[in-house]
């Protein structure tokens, strides 16, 4: 057994090596970072709680681009109209003048259906584009943002007649060019605390449990379920004892008790599965090698918070909760739909359009579902970095989300025809530790941080370039070899 | 005698666009039984196929006479996938198979099992959990049946290309209650022994009673698996025989006779060929062309004859004179009237001397919206520095001499059009040939190479077109080598006709030759067979 553990040891970092290797632009940002940290001149604690809540603003929004891709779509440069539904929602609420859990809910609630009629369109606009679907998206995001001017500057108080100073232009007909968010929905997810969100996490599961129960038609595996409806209920009451009502009342974790916390789940999860397949279900088949690895990683990464150095760090940066758990939901969604049969068509019609549709595959209304999804995760994603940013500028805040976005998704090694979780994560990483990093680093080795800015913006493009030229070079190749001698 | 057939095409007619593709052609195969479906490119397989599979191209074209029975009842297919819940199934020439899903994912493509959650009850069926297990049992299962033995995890990237058909019949016999499963040319792409494992599990799906339809050109095949055949010709039915009634001689004489129409009348002969007189000198070239590989050619060309390069699509004699152009990448020698030509150096057979009239007339052949003028004088400007005039500084477009040219050129051609600055897109196809003909003239060359100079012109112009050429040949003794799919054309014309198979020269034969001999030469046994248009 245990021979058998380090060989897949062994193989997993090899191959972790050989990924990293192989992918030169990830390779070539992680050495950037580095040399950029150690040249910042300012603590290291710094830049990492900067990472951390840049790594929450935007997360959510690189995410959304994973389902396009998968579905053979591109990088969706559209996810810039996700974003104004997402902003015309927020207009509305501020003006409405909601504010907190409410507003922010209200602001979902609208951003959705906007959202799912832009994506539609979107959609059906790559539809009729197949093949050239980055440049559409490119060009429809310009289109748009004409409407969206329209929208804001003249029909907002020109023709619907909005009485509000704070917002308006004087004279009444346009918008001002920042709507400040203080006050109504800034940290409006960000301050949820995290007794709220486990009680509503436990009472939507057990809704769903309980309705499972009802619903299922097969009566296997009910013992399993109704235990499931007890424990539930249980842990509902813990949150009730005052010590962990208290902890769990406020909204930031610290750094230190969210890997502690996440270590002990990795091991409770880990020990529970083990057990299950060694002793219960008796399987010897199912590889376990896994899940002693998960094991170990949780153990020496709860031991690595011992160390001064990081012990200091994790002391000092706060999470939202709720944000990251919206990021871990997200994450959790995007693996269960490739679950899904709908996930398959999408891989399929990602892969070929004519292999789909021989299979008998709807491939438009596959891509336009792809495209609602995404459409719709992105103005959600807008409305969490706008929350968190707590300013809003009316006619700038979505301009370079398609441009910023993509070319984070892409330093993590992600292309344009694979892309993962783990490529956005690391990519948000990698990418927002650069922009943190690159003007400290240049006024400190230059004395002007400018040239730091200009350098962050030519990473920028010089990613998507460098990423788009590969891809068209890749497909170029492609056919040749596929034509030649068998 | 009232057999069981599984599928009855009656009485199948089909017109695109005025022409008739298909005259009442009737198909039937019996269960268990291996048929095979024969005939040339364009003797009508495809269309048929396409009938019976109700692809959209059939239907945006104005459908079909006759009926279609599947186990006696009359069916109507209006789309693939209602063939597909006939219980009819086709084991694609180009793979229909994803090479980054893994084998199991392949043959479960769209037909994948999942298990309802919670979410699917409410949100429908699309949001079910597939189960991988079942589905990796299942296509465990298809692979035993055809005896594949591969771990059905394995991704199809990177898969020898033998084992890709394979997992095609796989996924076909994986889909419940198949009844008919049709190969479309399955062993053009396999190797010898790959093309042996096929065959024998054709025998052993048949022996479980599932019928197979067996498109090929490879006679030695067909003798070797199927019972019974069907042979097209022209659209038209020729015969349906049992395979051990007839000989390959016989199938081959089904497949290419038909009675030549004269296409050249009698000329003045007074040529004298000599054979020693070599004026083009191929050795062992390989063309690197797309679909039209060249591997290994010797070719000596006799001054002052018609040399015919015949052959099925996709064997290569396209590639043949692309490759002396220096169109492709090309290896191997070629003398040309003592010289040497490279063939890495693109124009170096134009500027030394062979002229070539290329396939693909619209894309390569001529500036479309060019004028006449220009389309003739283009080629001899570039590479002769015709038709200018030199002004010491710099030299310019001669106008005047080029118009001359350009009339005189209409005139000995015949081309007809309004004057020399029509643009040639608005020409009928013949004429545009003529035009194609006239540039390369304009050239003087010594070698003249046609490829298929009477592809998409009608039946009058393209006699214009080979009394044309027939005249350049016996009046100006110009040697030209010609490139058709035409075996009719060819042999009108042509003093020797070499037959291309799979890149290399199968034989060389005099149009005398009786139909057999081209027939066995194109489909030959022994001989890896073309791929269909």
């Amino acid at each position: 057994m245990k021979n058998n553990f380090f060989t897949y040891t062994k193989k997993q970092c090899s191959d972790l090596i050989k990924g990293i290797y192989s992918n030169k632009v990830v390779l070539m940002f992680l050495i950037l970072c580095i040399f950029g940290i150690s040249t910042t001149g300012k603590p290291l604690t710094y830049t990492i709680s900067e990472v951390f809540s840049r790594f929450s603003r935007n997360t959510f929004l690189v995410l959304a681009l994973i389902i396009p891709v998968l579905a053979g779509l591109g990088l969706n440069f559209g996810i810039v109209v996700g974003a104004m539904a997402a902003q015309i929602a927020i207009f509305f609420v501020v003006y409405w003048g909601l504010s907190g859990v409410s507003g922010l809910l209200l602001c979902i609630l609208l951003s959705t259906p906007i959202a799912i009629l832009f994506g539609y369109l979107t959609g059906a606009l790559y539809n009729k584009t197949k093949g050239a679907e980055m440049i559409s998206g490119m060009v429809l995001a310009y289109f748009a943002d004409g409407l969206y001017y329209l929208l804001f500057l003249f029909i907002l108080g020109g023709v619907i007649p909005i009485n509000n100073e704070t917002l308006m232009i004087s004279g009444g007909v346009g918008v001002k060019n920042t709507i400040d968010l203080t006050g109504n929905l800034k940290y409006s997810l960000d301050n949820i605390s995290m007794l709220i969100l486990v009680r509503t996490i436990l009472t939507l599961y057990f809704i769903v449990s309980f309705a499972n129960l009802w619903v299922r038609k097969n009566k296997e595996g009910r013992t399993i379920q109704i235990i499931k409806l007890v424990l539930i209920p249980i842990t509902f009451g813990i949150t009730f004892i005052p010590m962990v009502s208290q902890f769990m009342g406020t909204d930031r974790l610290l750094l230190l008790d969210a890997i502690t916390i996440a270590c002990v789940i990795a091991i409770i999860y880990a020990v529970v599965k083990l057990i299950s397949i060694r002793f219960i279900q008796k399987d010897k088949d199912t590889d376990i090698n896994r899940l002693i690895s998960i094991l170990i990683v949780a153990v020496i990464s709860y031991g690595l918070t011992y160390i001064p150095a990081i012990y200091d760090i994790t002391l000092a940066v706060y999470l939202p909760v709720c944000t990251y758990a919206a990021i871990i939901l997200l994450c959790g969604f995007n693996r269960w739909l490739l679950s899904t049969r709908l996930g398959q068509n999408m891989r399929t019609v990602g892969q070929s359009r004519t292999v789909a549709n021989s299979a008998g595959i709807n491939v438009n209304k596959t891509r336009i579902i792809a495209m609602c999804l995404s459409t719709v995760l992105a103005s959600w994603g807008q409305i969490i970095y706008l929350q968190n940013l707590g300013t809003f500028s009316t006619y700038g805040a979505h301009t370079m989300v398609g441009q910023y976005a993509i070319a984070a998704l892409l330093v993590g090694g992600a292309s344009v025809q694979k892309a993962n979780n783990k490529h956005a994560i690391l990519g948000v990483i990698l990418f927002h530790t650069l922009f943190v990093v690159a003007p400290l680093s240049a006024s400190n080795l230059f004395g002007s941080a400018l040239i730091g800015e200009y350098f962050r913006v030519f990473i920028c493009y010089g990613v998507i370039a460098l990423s788009l030229a590969m891809h068209a070079w890749k497909t170029l190749k492609k056919p040749e070899v596929a034509k030649g001698d068998k | 005698m009232d057999t069981n057939y599984v599928l009855r095409m009656n009485n199948i007619s089909k017109e695109y666009y005025g022409t008739q593709v298909l005259k009442n052609i009737n198909l039937s195969v019996a269960p268990g039984e291996i048929h095979a479906l024969m005939g040339e490119n364009g003797a009508g397989k495809s269309t048929l196929m396409n009938i019976l599979f109700g692809m959209p191209v059939i239907h945006n074209t104005g459908g079909f006479d006759g009926t279609i029975e599947v186990d006696g009842v009359p069916v109507v297919i209006d789309s693939p996938h209602k063939a597909m819940e006939l219980g009819i199934g086709m084991v694609h020439q180009e793979f229909m198979l994803l090479p980054g899903f893994t084998i199991t994912e392949n043959i479960k493509i769209g037909r994948e099992i999942s298990n309802p959650t919670f979410i699917s009850r409410i949100f429908g069926k699309s949001l079910e959990k597939l189960d991988q297990k079942a589905m990796a049992k299942d296509a465990k299962k298809a692979l035993d049946t055809i005896g594949l033995n591969i771990e059905e995890y394995t991704r199809v990237k990177g898969l020898p290309v033998g084992y890709m058909q394979f997992i095609e019949i796989a996924r076909e016999i994986d889909k419940s209650g198949i009844k008919l499963l049709i190969f479309d040319e399955p062993t053009a792409v396999l190797t010898e022994s790959e093309a042996d494992r096929l065959l024998d599990t054709m025998r052993l799906l048949a022996k479980k009673g599932i019928a197979i339809i067996f498109i090929t050109h490879r006679i030695d095949e067909v003798m070797a698996v199927t019972d019974s055949m069907t042979v097209l010709r022209d659209g038209s039915l020729v015969d349906r025989v049992l395979t051990k009634d007839v000989n390959p001689v016989r199938i081959a004489e089904m497949m290419i006779g038909r009675k030549v129409e004269k296409l050249l009348d009698d000329t003045d002969d007074n040529r004298t060929i000599s054979s020693d007189d070599i004026i083009l000198d191929i050795k062992n070239i390989e063309v690197k062309m797309p679909g039209e590989r060249v591997r290994g050619v010797d070719l000596a060309i006799r001054r002052g004859e018609i040399f015919g390069i015949g052959g099925l699509a996709g064997q290569g004699k396209i590639g043949i004179p692309n490759g002396i152009m220096g169109l492709y990448e090309t290896t191997g020698s070629i003398t040309f009237d003592g010289n040497e030509i490279d063939p890495k150096i693109l124009g170096d057979a134009l500027k030394k001397g062979i002229a070539n009239v290329s396939e693909d007339r619209r894309g390569v052949g001529l500036l479309l919206n060019e004028s006449i003028e220009q389309n003739i004088t283009f080629t001899a400007m570039q590479i002769q520095g015709k038709f200018l005039k030199n002004y010491g500084i710099t030299k310019l477009y001669d106008k005047k001499q080029a118009l001359e040219h350009a009339k005189n050129m209409i005139k000995t051609l015949d081309i007809r059009c309004t004057g020399p600055d029509q643009a040639v897109g608005r020409l009928s196809g013949g004429n545009q040939q003529k035009v194609c003909i006239a540039r390369a003239l304009t050239l003087t060359p010594k070698l003249l190479i046609v490829a298929e100079p009477t592809r998409g012109i009608d039946i009058g112009a393209k006699k214009l077109v080979i009394e044309l050429l027939a005249k350049l040949n016996r009046e100006q003794g110009l040697t030209i080598i010609m490139v058709s799919s035409e075996l009719n054309e060819l042999r009108s014309i042509c003093d020797r006709i070499a037959i291309v198979a799979e890149g290399k020269i199968a034989r060389i034969l005099k149009p005398e030759d009786p139909d057999a001999e081209f027939g066995l030469a194109m489909s030959g046994v022994k001989q890896e067979v073309h791929k269909d248009e």
